[in-house]
């Protein structure tokens, strides 16, 4: 923890010299500085310039108590694409995501300095109404958390928080999202029992289907996969690829295959720093950073 | 050692590692220890655990026992002494014990000699009988103890009678005559019995009518009168004693009294009527020492011929017993006759104590787990909380005396009730305080069991909850308090039993000896929050140690104490069903 120490950071070497691959250095250099408490920009490819961002994370960071967790982001995430985030674990990607819907407000000790930008608007505007700016996200956690409540309940509840009353706007919203999450044919027949009798995958395909309820303009997912078994992993991977175009995508994953797989960007972060942002195919066949390529082959991490 | 052990045992124990083929690893099993294996924990929980319940069960078989066989109908003895004097009761118990020398140096000289023969032919112990000899006007004794070696000629009277009285306890004799208005009309056990039969039922239910006048028509008339009065002294308070309204209280008062003067009278007629025809009847009893006695038909309750009776009559007697212990008032200072106002008030202060103390320990237990910031003063708080669960609860009995009664039901009496001052009416002991005083006893109870309720529920549900846009109170109305809901109802259900059990501060604060008038009934305004009441717990307490004849109602402590169980485990279980409907709703069936 003391690498990521603000303090330690008078004590970094040189934070210019190092910022290319060296040339016989190869895998830890850059890391290397970053694990010292130094900081590297950000290598971004200029693919992503051209695209139209939703999202704009600018010099963003943050503190648990004492310790920095997330060290002078800066992303953009282009609309309506799938973006990953890949690293290993303890990188600040789940930081990063619950930073983007203010999740992180809920724990006493985080401070934050910098900016989101979501459509040209602050996230973090003192006037900005937290609420209404979680409406317009959804989010899928790691475990799924279905509400102790029925199937029907669960999907509309960001409509029930709204006051929504119509029973005919709540079933034609709970069959769209149901559909959108490819859950409608298996459980149209059972919408009013417990959500809590699902099975695992059944769970977070429902946990996505309320995610998608309130037609968010983006979804956040935190590893969706990661306590699934691998049916159930293609199953939500299928389910991402229809739903990108009309959402913009954020996903934490630890898994380089799935990251390949369903994402069309991807940012490799190490230690609380963006190292590589790029574009997926880019980043895992010829990345621009010999780190990027050793942690995507599975040399490291 | 240990670790050796923990390593083998698995190893060993598992019968999917158990090759059959290879030899059984006795020798090293015994190098380890004992302990290691955690043998001797087994025994010590299993015993504790045992130990437990043997105590808890041989307590409830006792007081089932004693309970339940109260009301069974017992024969009736006749025995005679070796002094010549003859008695008639029921046997109540009996035990072996020593006699001291001074037993027999009060004995006459010729018997003692003879009872000492007894005794040191019997190891110098001897066996005796409590006979409940009732016939307490003439005995000047409910009870006596009768020595085997005391006792010359034991039999039983076949005529012999049990009567229940409304006053001075049983009465036991042979029936000798029936009167009507003071002359002998039969003069055999047989037919006298044959009389009162006839005539008992229609002199009970005229002695009900009487009753029903007594408490209901005049009762009524009081109250107009009393609310008369109360309007006149409201009018002389407000407006003066000069004033014209002071003046019109006043006369309505008196139109009211006049009014109700003639209606008494007419009232009054009606009671002697019924008076006189029942004083009529008498039946004429010879104790078991010759002595007569005429008992007027309306002061028994119940008689029977506790010799002659079969065992249909017999179980006809013991039910109409029960049925009297649920439905009547008390009599003989309690220590006969019902307990209705006591299982009334005791379910009644429950569940008022339940509504008081459930909304008030969730709103606690919510601001303490869901809005406080964890710190030094909410730790001090749940020190604090804790702490109240273990101050003696009749030192809540005290605050609630000074606090509810004098200082709330006082004021209350000073700005709603003055005209009736200084009599009390909320500024004295009532089931409305009772049952709030307890909901403070129960509070810490429900604050922790919801606190550990709310913190149960996953953080990832809350989450999930936030991440969709709902504000805190959203969260708090819609996912966790339905998800806490089961560990609350327990909450509720622990506060129950510790509050429906609890009697010390009841003292203080409303319950009473006696108490036929209801906090619910049909007289305007239908709720009396302010009366006091009658309890179970205390009605256990009154009966066991403050009872003149002691022995007559321990009986009907065992029977009191068995009621105020049953009732206790009903309200839990109906508590306990609400919950498991509620845990129903919310089942998880994930795997």
């Amino acid at each position: 923890m003391n690498a990521t120490h603000p303090d330690s950071s008078k004590n970094a070497k040189s934070t210019i010299a190092l910022s290319k691959p060296g040339p016989n250095g190869g895998i830890s250099d850059r890391l290397q500085v970053i694990a010292n408490g130094g900081s590297v920009p950000a290598e971004i490819h200029p693919a992503i310039l051209d695209e139209d961002s939703v999202l704009d994370i600018r010099n963003f960071r943050l503190w648990y108590g004492e310790a920095q967790a997330l060290f002078d982001i800066n992303l953009s995430i282009p609309r309506g694409k799938v973006t990953a985030m890949i690293g290993p674990s303890g990188c600040g990607k789940s930081t990063l995501l619950r930073s983007v819907n203010r999740l992180n407000d809920l724990i006493d000790s985080v401070r934050i300095t910098g900016d989101m930008i979501l459509n040209g608007r602050s996230i973090y505007e003192p006037s900005v109404d937290v609420i209404e700016l979680r409406k317009r996200m959804g989010m899928v956690f790691q475990k799924s958390n279905p509400f102790p409540m029925s199937i029907y309940e669960n999907v509309i509840y960001p409509l029930r928080i709204d006051g929504e009353r119509s029973h005919g706007v709540l079933d034609e919203v709970c069959e769209r999202s149901l559909r959108g999450a490819a859950l409608w044919e298996e459980v149209k027949d059972r919408l009013h029992e417990s959500a809590l009798g699902l099975s695992g995958g059944q769970q977070q395909r429902l946990c996505i289907a309320r995610a998608i309820s309130a037609e968010p303009d983006v979804l956040l997912m935190d590893e969706p996969c990661s306590a699934l078994d691998p049916l159930a992993t293609n199953k939500i991977e299928d389910l991402i690829d229809q739903l990108k175009g009309d959402y913009t995508i954020l996903i934490v994953t630890h898994n380089m295959q799935q990251a390949a797989r369903t994402s069309d960007y991807t940012a490799f972060m190490y230690l609380g720093h963006v190292v590589e942002y790029g574009p997926t195919e880019t980043l895992f066949q010829k990345p621009l950073l010999q780190e990027t390529q050793d942690y995507v082959t599975g040399r490291f991490g | 050692m240990i670790p050796t052990a923990a390593k083998d045992k698995p190893l060993n124990d598992s019968p999917t590692n158990a090759d059959p083929t290879a030899p059984q690893r006795r020798a090293q099993r015994s190098t380890s220890s004992l302990l290691a294996y955690g043998e001797p924990m087994l025994w010590l929980t299993g015993g504790a655990l045992t130990i437990c319940l043997v105590m808890i069960i041989g307590l409830l078989v006792l007081i089932f026992y004693q309970g339940v066989s109260t009301f069974w109908p017992a024969p009736l003895v006749q025995i005679t002494t070796i002094e010549d004097r003859t008695f008639m009761g029921e046997v109540t118990r009996e035990e072996i014990f020593a006699p001291a020398e001074t037993v027999f140096t009060q004995l006459a000289p010729e018997v003692a000699e003879q009872a000492r023969r007894t005794v040191a032919a019997n190891d110098g112990t001897a066996h005796r009988w409590l006979v409940r000899i009732g016939n307490f006007e003439l005995t000047g004794d409910h009870f006596n103890w009768f020595s085997d070696f005391m006792i010359r000629d034991e039999r039983r009277p076949e005529w012999a009678v049990t009567v229940e009285r409304l006053s001075w306890g049983r009465f036991y004799g042979i029936p000798a005559a029936f009167l009507v208005d003071g002359a002998v009309v039969v003069d055999t056990s047989a037919q006298a019995w044959q009389r009162y039969k006839a005539h008992h039922g229609e002199i009970r239910k005229r002695w009900r009518q009487r009753r029903h006048l007594e408490t209901h028509a005049i009762g009524k008339l009081n109250r107009q009168e009393e609310a008369a009065r109360l309007d006149m002294r409201t009018a002389l308070l407000e407006h003066g004693p000069d004033s014209a309204r002071y003046a019109a209280a006043r006369e309505r008062l008196e139109t009211v009294q006049r009014k109700s003067e003639i209606e008494t009278a007419q009232l009054r007629e009606q009671i002697n009527a019924l008076n006189t025809e029942n004083s009529r009847y008498q039946l004429r009893l010879v104790t078991a020492d010759g002595q007569e006695k005429n008992l007027a038909l309306e002061e028994i309750v119940r008689a029977f011929p506790a010799n002659r009776l079969s065992v249909t009559e017999k179980t006809a007697i013991y039910l109409s017993r029960w049925w009297e212990f649920f439905t009547d008032d008390p009599r003989e200072a309690n220590s006969e006759g019902g307990v209705f106002p006591a299982i009334f008030g005791t379910v009644v202060m429950t569940l008022v104590m339940s509504l008081a103390v459930v909304p008030f320990g969730v709103l606690a237990a919510l601001y303490l787990r869901e809005y406080a910031k964890a710190g030094p003063l909410i730790s001090a708080v749940r020190i604090a909380i804790n702490n109240l669960a273990g101050v003696p609860s009749i030192v809540f009995g005290v605050f609630g005396l000074g606090f509810f009664c004098y200082f709330v039901g006082g004021t209350i009496d000073q700005l709603f009730f003055s005209a009736k001052l200084p009599s009390p009416t909320y500024g004295t002991g009532g089931i409305l305080w009772a049952s709030l005083t307890l909901a403070l006893l129960t509070l810490p109870v429900v604050i922790v069991a919801t606190e550990e309720a709310l913190a149960a529920v996953p953080g990832s549900m809350r989450e999930g909850s936030y991440a969709c846009g709902a504000s805190k109170w959203q969260t708090i109305k819609r996912i966790v308090l339905p998800r806490a809901m089961p560990g609350i109802m327990t909450g509720m259900i622990l506060a129950m039993a510790r509050g429906a059990g609890e009697v010390a501060p009841l003292m203080l604060v409303g319950a009473v000896k006696l108490a036929p008038e209801l906090p619910v009934d049909g007289i305007f305004p239908f709720l009396h929050p302010e009366r006091s009441f009658m309890h179970l717990g205390f009605h256990i307490f009154d009966l066991g140690f403050q009872s003149q004849n002691s022995e007559a109602a321990k009986p009907m402590v065992f029977t009191t104490t068995l009621l105020l169980i049953v009732i206790i485990a009903s309200l839990n279980l109906g508590a306990v069903l609400l919950r498991n409907r509620l845990r129903k709703k919310f089942a998880s069936g994930v795997f």
